[in-house]
């Protein structure tokens, strides 16, 4: 079995924070984890290639890089793709994702990655891809690849993929018919025995997690910081150009509000399906204030309002499209030099 | 409010309700303004200020 191995530059062996602006290495044969991979994987597995890229380089190239690996997959007539295993790397995590779901979907293949559930690349990619549950412990090496390389053979040889638990990967949020011996009633009589009784039980349903959020700095000095408007509340100028959804939009737009005192209705329409829009599309400066935000500016409370507000609609929307969306506004708030943001949301 | 908080918003102001976030159609258009500018003036405290992890 020929193997194409995706690493990034720590785990590549070309050093450490200094080393991520790396572009892509591809040498030949097994490099550091890719060495117990073969082991792993048994006497027949072969890694042809590495390609080793800096964590910095790949996540400002996501799209080039994607293409290459399909390439260099597609040049070694590879069997398997496996990215890292990344654990607790959040750009390792991104981009191991982001090459697995190309080579997949470009060659259809079998691609295998690990990371830790905390990892970023886990929300964007797990309904995609097989993300092996790697822990944050890179001590952890030998039995996570070990549990990448079963599962890899079972999706080479097109075998049944038993549950999450059973072969170590990270629920991908898929709900599969199977035949069961005792009705929901039961089932649930039995979870709640059990939890009442403080015996251990697993639930059927998994409510989605929010990681914490580290609570960013206080704006020191308002009266000298850039202020953005953003909302999900779907204000969008008339004829809605980006074609932004009502409901589980999948993008965001940014309009110019440059030398606007106050926004006016008939300049504007609402593109969301949750809320009774009338009052906002009478008056948007109840959503997005820019009247008052302008005249704060000009008093000198705030140092300036940023010269476009960005907007979406934030309804029906799948938690991994949403902090895709929430990712991309705060990338393009933070080039263009926007301090602090105001987001209303409805 | 609720879904702010479950989320892991860190800085999290309470609006004018959700049809009119940043504001109350029911008042006279001076008195909205005024809404407006305390609940800007809120986040602003808000945003001059430490938070807690969300």
């Amino acid at each position: 079995m020929r193997v194409v191995h995706y690493l990034n530059q720590f785990f590549g062996g070309q050093g450490g924070e200094e080393a991520a602006h790396l572009a892509p290495h591809i040498q030949d044969g097994a490099i550091g984890p890719g060495r117990l991979l073969e082991q792993v994987l048994g006497a027949d597995a072969q890694v042809v290639r590495t390609i080793v890229v800096g964590d910095n380089y790949a996540a400002e190239h996501v799209e080039s890089l994607s293409a290459l690996a399909v390439q260099e997959v597609q040049q070694c007539q590879a069997d398997l793709f496996v990215a890292g295993p990344c654990f607790e790397a959040g750009r390792y995590g991104m981009a191991a994702g982001a090459l697995c779901k190309a080579v997949k979907a470009a060659l259809g293949i079998p691609v295998i990655t690990g990371m830790a559930v905390e990892n970023p690349g886990v929300d964007i990619y797990r309904p995609d891809i097989y993300i092996v549950d790697s822990g944050t412990q890179v001590q952890a090496m030998r039995d996570v690849l070990t549990t990448m390389a079963r599962l890899a053979w079972k999706l080479i040889n097109n075998q049944a993929i038993g549950r999450p638990r059973e072969e170590g990967y990270i629920p991908q949020g898929i709900l599969r018919d199977d035949f069961v011996e005792r009705s929901a009633a039961e089932r649930l009589v039995a979870m709640v025995y059990a939890k009442t009784t403080g015996q251990p039980f697993e639930s059927e349903f998994t409510p989605p997690t929010f990681s914490p959020v580290p609570a960013p700095a206080p704006v020191l000095d308002l009266s000298k910081a850039r202020v953005a408007l953003v909302t999900d509340g779907g204000l969008v100028p008339k004829g809605n150009p980006d074609k932004i959804s009502p409901y589980a939009a999948t993008n965001w737009g940014a309009y110019d509000i440059s030398g606007l005192d106050d926004l006016h209705g008939e300049d504007y329409e609402v593109s969301h399906r949750g809320y009774d829009t009338r009052y906002v599309e009478q008056d948007p400066d109840r959503l997005v204030p820019v009247d008052v935000l302008r005249e704060l500016e000009k008093a000198g409370v705030v140092g300036k309002l940023h010269d476009c507000f960005v907007s979406t609609s934030g309804l029906a929307n799948p938690l991994a499209n949403s902090r895709r969306l929430g990712r991309e506004i705060a990338e393009k708030l933070k080039a263009d030099g926007v301090e602090a943001v105001i987001l209303t949301s409805t | 409010m609720p879904v702010a908080k479950m989320v892991g918003s860190n800085r999290i102001v309470q609006g004018g309700g959700i049809v009119h976030v940043l504001g109350d159609a029911d008042l006279p258009q001076e008195e909205e303004k005024k809404l407006r500018h305390d609940i800007l003036k809120r986040a602003f405290d808000a945003l001059q200020h430490s938070a807690e992890n969300g």
